[in-house]
């Protein structure tokens, strides 16, 4: 009985904390496709703000889908090697470079993008293409792929792996396709997840980095909340659920099955 | 040329040092040939500098400047592992878990480029030799540690390497399994005449596999020797005690004999010393009846282990001695006892500071 009634309020209370979290969201989705949102659901449910959402932000999804695959295969191409490099190095100057590139984790987005203008806002090719806000996605993100492929290696004594392919007459090249990349899978997979999924949804950075003809999906959310009707804003997180879900699901059971494998 | 045989490279290190970038000496500038098809065996205790000569020998590291490491004829030091044509058996075996075991064992014949039917004809082959059939299509990680030590060796072996190098391959595995891969690892490594050289801590190992034993200690070479001269002519104290059990006696020598607190040894052609230290077997000594002994003593302990038993003998030497004797004689602790020791089982070694 005593433990029945402490299940019953445990149940009660998780649900209790899911619906906090998850009425927002319904809400909002609502909220999206109803005529009239300060009249409510019986003014009768549309898809015209999801059409006029769709309209006026598709180059801003569409942009943002480019900029996370950009991002993941920079932090890709660069990340891994890195993250190899300095597993295999070792010793203190790795570290204080695993701490360099670890550090956007600690400094406001805000101030990256303010580096970044500062820096490079006078090349102005640069500065008007959506390069200069996949430049400040790869350093937002770079850490979680260094460190969560470098977790990996840690756990997989990857260096003597690494020597026992080089014994058998492999070289670093054919080493590193071999055997380093296939034993890091799981920590490249699981990098790969958060690089796509930082980038898609980063604003702060982006916000300050954008241009009226770079924008991204966040940015035009911003835009759409602060000068639009509420139910294209609401539609608009509905696009973005739309498009981020399935996405997430297909990279985690990827993620998954490369881990079972 | 069968299939497996070959007898690969001699081996010649000259002048080999390693220090770590931090200051430390891992191993003092030594030099050591080994002859084509021979085991040799690196042995000491953790620290001594045994895997760092193996490391300079595979060329996972490069000896100090002046160091020199030749495969017959041909300068090896500035070539990297990969082109070396080693095979290695690590302590962790550095199996690839994203492999299975024939792809393993396969791995550095696809990475020269061996024919594919080729390929699966020498791993057959290497399943066979090391007694793994069945296992062929198994993950890493569902294997036994001596199965996987199996692999490793297979791994190794498969490429025909001109050394062969091994490092504590062994001493991750339980005692008895310990003790039968070892006799199995020896035939192979006869059968194979191939060049060996095998790192271990282990002093039974290195007695029943090595052709020569390399005794080492603190980064330098305290002997270099065959099982028998090792153990039975140890050049200094600590390779003494560190291969076998010894006792270590002291007392002065005069006129070929070593004065001892319970008596007197007969020497073989030993000079006058004042302070003479000397080294005795306990399976070397023999238990006698007190009056027929010019050494005496009073057993302290007796442990019956099965085929022998080991006593400890107080009042003989400065030290208690250990003295292994026959599982049929009867003695009890506290009884008095002559003990006899053959003048060429009296072992002199030589001062140390």
């Amino acid at each position: 009985m005593r433990d029945r009634l402490i299940f019953a309020s445990q149940l009660g209370f998780t649900l209790l904390v899911a619906a906090f979290l998850v009425v927002p969201v319904v809400l909002s989705i609502t909220a999206g496709v109803t005529v009239n949102y300060f009249r409510g659901i019986q003014s009768g449910v549309t898809l015209q703000w999801v059409v006029q959402v769709w309209n006026l932000y598709a180059g801003e999804i569409g942009l943002s889908f480019l900029i996370a695959f950009a991002t993941l295969a920079v932090t890709l191409v660069v990340g891994v090697p890195a993250a190899y490099g300095l597993h295999v190095k070792g010793g203190r100057l790795s570290r204080v470079i695993e701490e360099i590139i670890t550090l956007p984790l600690a400094i406001p987005g805000l101030a990256i993008a303010l580096a970044l203008l500062l820096t490079y806002g006078g090349f102005g090719g640069f500065r008007q293409s959506w390069l200069f806000i996949l430049a400040g996605h790869v350093v937002f993100t770079m850490p979680f792929m260094v460190r969560s492929v470098m977790a990996v290696f840690a756990s997989v004594d990857i260096k003597t792996l690494d020597e026992g392919a080089a014994s058998l007459g492999a070289s670093p090249w054919t080493r590193f396709c071999n055997v380093i990349v296939p034993n890091a899978m799981p920590g490249i997979l699981a990098g790969s997840l958060m690089v796509v999924t930082l980038s898609l949804g980063e604003f702060n950075l982006t916000w300050m980095l954008h241009t009226p003809l770079t924008k991204t999906l966040p940015v035009g959310l911003a835009d759409s909340y602060a000068s639009m009707r509420l139910e294209v804003a609401s539609a608009y997180t509905l696009i973005f659920f739309i498009m981020i879900v399935p996405l997430l699901v297909a990279m985690q059971m990827f993620a998954e099955k490369g881990e079972t494998k | 040329m069968s299939a497996v045989a070959g007898h690969g490279a001699s081996v010649h290190i000259q002048n080999c040092g390693k220090t770590f970038p931090d200051g430390t000496q891992a191993l003092a500038p030594a030099s050591l040939d080994i002859v084509s098809g021979e085991t040799l065996v690196l042995l000491g205790p953790s620290g001594c500098g045994k895997t760092t000569m193996l490391r300079i020998i595979a060329g996972l590291e490069t000896p100090d400047a002046g160091g020199r490491v030749l495969f017959d004829t041909t300068d090896m030091t500035a070539v990297p592992i990969e082109q070396r044509h080693v095979g290695m058996v690590f302590q962790s075996y550095a199996l690839f878990p994203n492999m299975t075991v024939a792809e393993n064992i396969g791995y550095g014949l696809k990475i020269r480029g061996v024919d594919k039917s080729v390929r699966a004809a020498r791993v057959a082959e290497m399943v066979a030799l090391t007694n793994i059939g069945g296992l062929e299509n198994r993950r890493i990680d569902q294997l036994s540690g001596g199965q996987r030590q199996r692999v490793a060796l297979a791994r190794a072996v498969a490429v025909r390497p001109r050394v062969l190098l091994l490092d504590e391959p062994l001493t991750a595995l339980d005692a008895s399994l310990r003790d039968r891969l070892r006799s199995e690892l020896n035939s192979l490594l006869r059968s194979l005449g191939i060049t060996a050289i095998y790192v271990t801590h282990d002093q039974a190992e290195a007695m029943e596999l090595g052709d020569r034993i390399v005794v080492m200690r603190k980064g330098a070479i305290a002997q270099i020797g065959t099982p028998r001269e090792i153990y039975f002519a140890p050049q200094n104290r600590f390779v003494a005690e560190f291969v076998g059990a010894a006792n270590i006696v002291e007392g002065p020598v005069a006129g070929g004999r070593l004065t001892l607190p319970g008596g007197w040894l007969a020497l073989d052609n030993a000079a006058d010393n004042a302070a003479a230290v000397a080294m005795i077997r306990p399976e070397t000594i023999g238990i006698v009846a007190e009056a027929d002994a010019f050494l005496r003593g009073t057993v302290e302990s007796v442990a019956f282990i099965g085929d022998r038993q080991r006593l400890v003998v107080t009042g003989a030497a400065n030290q208690p001695l250990t003295v292994d004797a026959p599982n049929t004689i009867n003695v009890r602790a506290g009884e008095r006892v002559g003990l006899s020791v053959t003048p060429q089982a009296v072992r002199v070694l030589p001062k140390e500071d």
